[in-house]
């Protein structure tokens, strides 16, 4: 249709508003976080249909990945959840580590669990804070932020950077944390605690916050196990997976936490599973930290760690190893692997193909909230614009994981 | 307690005898391999058979193989709702000239966007498709970025600016 011919169409309707109107909400839109754009089909202010246009942020990083070594791709797997980098990176490195046969230290591995945890609690007060604020709660946002920020800042304590951490490596960890990790996780915690008991006080009973959320966006969990839901979206229709109890990785099954789990699906039920799992994740932070073992971070093998300084400056055989890592790469013995574990979102997995060279032959990330976009569309439909935004701030798309 | 892909492979190949069924890896991920034309099939086997129930989609991918023939191997991975933590990839390959094979989107819906995305990265052809566009490239890119033939460095040229009322964008179906 043209231009002149739509405009003779509207002029000629009686009632405008009785006519199926299209309208292109995005790809930047000021009432959804992610570069995103979504074609509706509107009857009044009901959504009939919806189609999805992703891929603003696509930048090619499982291609990326097949141009560099094993350890270049942990910088990109940073990139890939700005809330969550730490989560992204242990993956990555753990499922490397099952094609190479090794295994990380014991403190290594309590570390990636307590940082994971840590990460776990950012993403899901990004998710909310944006989401509530999108719905009007601004202060509550705001806390929510703050609290992030605390998490954030021991993102930078631990590996000097807020976002981009690349703090894990294939057998371990870049190096050990400060001394006083201890206390800043603590603090971090106490902070987060209180930011939840005044979010609660301002949501919980809060009338025109749960009108928005109860009964909204219903999936049932039929079709949530169809479409490939995973995470906090899963768990609120009340189907038991989490990847952390179902397939523990590394060192979940020693810790005692449970899975909160929702009966309806509806948005509340997300926002409620999500709120009850930044207390399981301060519940396994504080087991982790009392239990935290000391010893090495990285595995003492010179196939795939690096050498200690002194004998790379001080021996040539330090110095040809540290040569031949960083030049032609780690060699990961060929093979095939899917590995996941459980992002902040849902199921991360990464299905790591190597063919014996230095470099990997195929990387494949299955971005969590992928599906979750997939399935957006049963979510919203027969509910209103404003809706829209609610229901898709809490599929928690984030453009960096879902576009690559 | 991992599936026994040897097991499964031998139960599928019962079930539907064309798929030609073997057990590829036993570890560190359970894989089998059947023929193209039957993965829809052995997908619905997986979903609906008692004692596996493999209802969970959880990825779609491919990969480009630099053999002589040239082929793409199409993988499929689910997971089993009676016990999450066992999961199975469905391994198939295609002929990397001409790519098709039949769409799984009837058997998981979570298949739709996986498969758009293998013909967006790989250019396979899903034969029965309900939507096939591109999902994560814009629709004036000229080829299919994962294949290794596809140079990393290579340069697309620069699109005109839509007018949206005029030239829209390519409508779903």
């Amino acid at each position: 249709m043209s231009t002149e011919e739509s405009r003779q169409n509207v002029a000629n309707a009686a009632d405008p508003l009785s006519e199926i109107m299209e309208l292109q909400m995005g790809p930047s839109h000021p009432a959804c976080h992610g570069t995103v754009k979504f074609d509706l089909r509107l009857d009044g202010e009901n959504i009939i249909a919806m189609d999805t246009t992703l891929g603003y942020l696509h930048r090619g990083f499982e291609k990326m990945c097949e141009q560099g070594t094993w350890t270049q791709v942990i910088p990109y797997t940073d990139r890939l959840n700005y809330a969550s980098p730490q989560i992204n990176n242990h993956i990555f490195c753990e499922g490397v580590e099952k094609l190479c046969g090794i295994e990380a230290p014991e403190r290594a591995s309590y570390l990636r669990v307590i940082l994971s945890e840590c990460s776990r609690i950012a993403d899901h007060l990004t998710c909310l804070g944006m989401s509530v604020t999108e719905l009007g709660a601004i202060s509550a946002g705001f806390y929510m932020n703050e609290a992030r920020e605390q998490f954030y800042n021991l993102n930078a304590h631990v590996s000097g950077a807020r976002v981009t951490v690349s703090y894990g490596r294939i057998g371990g960890l870049l190096r050990d944390v400060p001394d006083d990790f201890d206390q800043v996780v603590r603090a971090a915690i106490k902070r987060t605690e209180e930011v939840m008991r005044d979010s609660e006080k301002l949501l919980e009973r809060n009338r025109i916050f749960i009108d928005r959320m109860a009964g909204i966006g219903i999936l049932g969990a039929a079709e949530a196990i169809s479409f490939g839901l995973t995470g906090p979206l899963l768990r609120a229709t009340g189907v038991n997976y989490d990847v952390r109890k179902a397939a523990p990785y590394h060192c979940y099954d020693r810790f005692d936490f449970e899975v909160p789990l929702g009966t309806k699906g509806d948005n509340f039920d997300r926002f409620s599973v999500r709120f009850e799992e930044i207390k399981q994740s301060i519940r396994i932070i504080d087991q982790a930290l009392k239990q935290l073992p000391k010893g090495r971070v990285c595995v003492d093998d010179p196939r795939f760690a690096l050498p200690d300084k002194k004998d790379v400056y001080g021996n040539i055989e330090g110095l040809m190893n540290q040569f031949k890592i960083v030049i032609e790469g780690i060699r990961v013995p060929a093979g095939e692997v899917y590995f996941a574990g459980e992002g902040a979102n849902g199921e991360l997995g990464y299905y790591i193909v190597s063919d014996g060279s230095g470099r990997p032959y195929r990387l494949r990330v299955r971005p969590p909230c992928w599906y979750g976009m997939a399935a957006l569309e049963d979510m919203v439909r027969g509910h209103m614009i404003s809706d829209l935004s609610a229901i898709f701030g809490l599929v928690n798309m984030i453009g960096g994981e879902c576009d690559r | 307690m991992a599936l026994d892909s040897a097991d499964i492979a031998a139960r599928v190949l019962a079930a539907v005898p064309a798929s030609g069924a073997r057990q590829v890896a036993a570890a560190p991920t359970p894989t089998i391999e059947v023929g193209s034309t039957e993965m829809p099939q052995v997908l619905t086997f997986l979903r609906d058979e008692p004692g596996l129930e493999m209802r969970l989609f959880v990825d779609a991918t491919a990969i480009d193989r630099e053999t002589p023939q040239g082929l793409i191997e199409l993988i499929y991975i689910v997971r089993s709702t009676l016990d999450f933590g066992n999961l199975i990839v469905v391994k198939t390959a295609i002929d990397a000239a001409e790519p098709t094979a039949p769409t799984c989107s009837a058997v998981y819906a979570g298949v739709n966007w996986a498969e758009r995305e293998i013909y967006d990265m790989f250019g396979v052809l899903f034969e029965g498709h309900p939507d096939p566009r591109r999902i994560l490239m814009y629709p004036e890119f000229v080829g299919h970025p994962l294949r290794k033939s596809y140079p990393y460095q290579k340069r697309q040229p620069l699109t005109p600016e839509r007018d949206p009322l005029t030239n829209p964008w390519p409508k779903r179906g």
